[in-house]
């Protein structure tokens, strides 16, 4: 009797969450990828062909014969889209990047800070992380416009003459990206170099390395599981981001989370939506497979 | 030796800076008198009274709490089985799939769940509505519930479990019972990430919303595209003042129990 309650037990554990997930995470990628060869119709749903069950087999087979690549091969013809997705990985590229750079003191300097302070530093880090997305985005309009406070800082400081164009132009959107992304990046990268023994360094010093060299030969090459994990916690969704080259970038800014979103909303065209999201989740599978090894890697090391 | 030098003490000030002082001179402007958002006019509340009168904003905001209370929760349910699946199943049939599936949308960019939902809702043919956008961050909320119940549970003492079990108890009964109170802080402290991810996400709902279902975020949006009005910058000093006190409760009830655990556990050790 206990065996089979526990038997039973497990299975509904493990069934209930994974049955979820296949219905309402992997499911829908399946529909993206079957409307991507649809073509677009004026109708509800505005696809063709829509596949129904009354049809029967015959009915089906005859309708999969209409699917076809013709919206991918649209894809190829219209640069804007090539485009797109090449300015997209390149500007989450960069502001990874800048991220790292902004991001490594901070945590360096928080896992140097006195144990008794550690926890607070990091409550500190994840706060911003719990208010809006929307709203911080938001908050940088007011900063950045040619009349805001930036602006108007330095022009009183008299460092600049005439304001400076920041708002709507590709320079808002690294800053807007590093600023969201930032606990994202510092995190791992104290979790990583919280974790290391003080006396490593100690020995690199006494070994004659300058703190310099200690740096780079012994603290940094400890911390890359923290630096890889952090960047592939930027680079992935940055690359998909919609909120803040729309809210900060210019019409010139051209990133693909925008297009689709655009594809979708203006111009109603699911089928062309749908390619444009399976090539994008094409692009980005790599990395994300490279994230669940490393989040994989870091379970095991849990145990 | 590691030293708390002044070079770390700086760069951890600066970085600290950049990350709070957009939210604090957002909120400073909303208590600003001027309607410009970037001049001073004096200290007013005006804009929080005018918030009063805006039916729009208030009924988005309810239908943002009421997706953010039950999606929290459903996701916490689910989210702490999965976890508990990733740290207790080592082994069984697609386990891979079943972590990816927890991993992927922590970082998979909101476009893609959004219009994936949304084509799968249309599919089977489901109105959107409240229950479609509830359904979406359900979903991507479980899987920030089962890794930060996962860490918790990683850290825990299998032992006191097994025992329960020899003593008898039922596997349900073990898990409200022993498991249950113990990984409870971060059981909490998911659902409290839970609800916030929700009250905050525009694209996901944007697409698996329908008529007669605008969250806040989706309101906000649709606002700050007209121009910007010092009655947002009071919007959003609520919720971050909402987010605050959330956090600070969560932490001391953290903190509580970690004191209490401590102490029980001392006073346990001197016992034996």
């Amino acid at each position: 009797m206990g065996k089979l309650t526990s038997g039973l037990y497990n299975r509904l554990v493990i069934a209930i969450p994974y049955t979820w997930l296949l219905l309402f995470f992997l499911a829908p990628f399946f529909i993206v990828f079957r409307i991507s060869l649809s073509t677009t119709a004026i109708a509800m749903p505005p696809y063709e062909p829509v596949f129904s069950l009354a049809d029967g087999w015959a009915g089906l087979w005859s309708k999969i014969g209409e699917l076809s690549f013709d919206n991918y091969s649209y894809l190829t013809e219209d640069s804007l889209y090539f485009n797109a997705y090449v300015s997209s990985v390149v500007i989450a590229g960069i502001s990874t990047f800048l991220t790292l750079l902004i991001a490594y003191p901070i945590a360096y300097g928080m896992a140097q800070a006195p144990r008794s302070i550690r926890p607070t530093l990091v409550m500190l880090v994840i706060l911003p992380f719990w208010t809006s997305f929307l709203i911080r985005v938001y908050s940088w309009i007011a900063i950045l416009k040619p009349e805001g406070l930036l602006n108007q800082l330095l022009l009183s400081l008299q460092i600049i003459d005439s304001p400076l164009i920041i708002l709507n132009t590709n320079t808002a959107v690294y800053i807007g990206i590093v600023y969201s992304y930032l606990p994202f990046m510092v995190l791992p990268l104290y979790s990583a170099l919280e974790k290391m023994d003080g006396t490593l360094i100690e020995a690199a010093q006494d070994l004659g390395c300058t703190p310099i060299k200690a740096f780079w030969r012994v603290t940094f090459p400890l911390s890359i599981p923290g630096v890889v994990a952090g960047c592939m916690l930027v680079f992935i969704p940055a690359v998909g981001e919609f909120v803040i080259p729309d809210l900060l970038g210019g019409s010139q800014t051209l990133m693909i989370g925008k297009t689709l979103w655009n594809e979708f909303n203006a111009n109603r065209d699911w089928p062309v939506s749908s390619a444009v999201a399976t090539i994008l989740l094409m692009i980005l599978v790599i990395p994300i497979v490279f994230f669940q090894n490393a989040q994989a890697k870091a379970e095991e090391r849990g145990k | 030796m590691l030293k708390w030098t002044r070079f770390n003490i700086i760069s951890v000030t600066l970085g600290f800076a950049f990350l709070y002082l957009p939210i604090v001179l957002l909120v400073i402007f909303s208590f600003n008198e001027s309607k410009l958002v970037t001049v001073w006019g004096g200290f007013s509340t005006k804009w929080y009274v005018s918030l009063l009168s805006n039916q729009g904003l208030l009924d988005a905001a309810w239908v943002t709490i009421r997706v953010g209370l039950l999606s929290a929760t459903v996701a916490t349910i689910l989210g702490t089985m999965a976890a508990l699946t990733l740290v207790r199943y080592t082994r069984f049939h697609g386990r891979m799939l079943f972590s990816g599936m927890i991993y992927a949308p922590l970082v998979m960019p909101d476009v893609i769940t959004g219009l994936s939902l949304l084509l799968l809702f249309v599919a089977i043919g489901f109105d959107r509505g409240f229950w479609t956008i509830t359904l979406a961050h359900t979903t991507l909320t479980m899987c920030f519930v089962a890794v930060v119940v996962q860490s918790r549970l990683l850290s825990f003492d299998q032992s006191i479990e097994e025992a329960a079990q020899d003593l008898g108890a039922p596997p349900v009964r073990t898990f409200f019972e022993i498991t249950l109170p113990i990984i409870a802080p971060a059981v909490l402290s998911g659902w409290i990430l839970a609800f916030t991810l929700s009250l905050d996400d525009l694209v996901i709902a944007s697409f698996t919303s329908g008529p007669g279902a605008t969250t806040l975020p989706m309101r906000i949006y649709s606002q700050v595209r007209l121009g910007v009005t010092p009655e947002i910058n009071a919007v959003c000093t609520i919720l971050i003042a909402i987010v605050t006190v959330g956090v600070i409760c969560a932490s001391v009830v953290t903190k509580r129990r970690e004191i209490q655990r401590q102490r029980d556990e001392r006073a346990a050790a001197a016992g034996a």
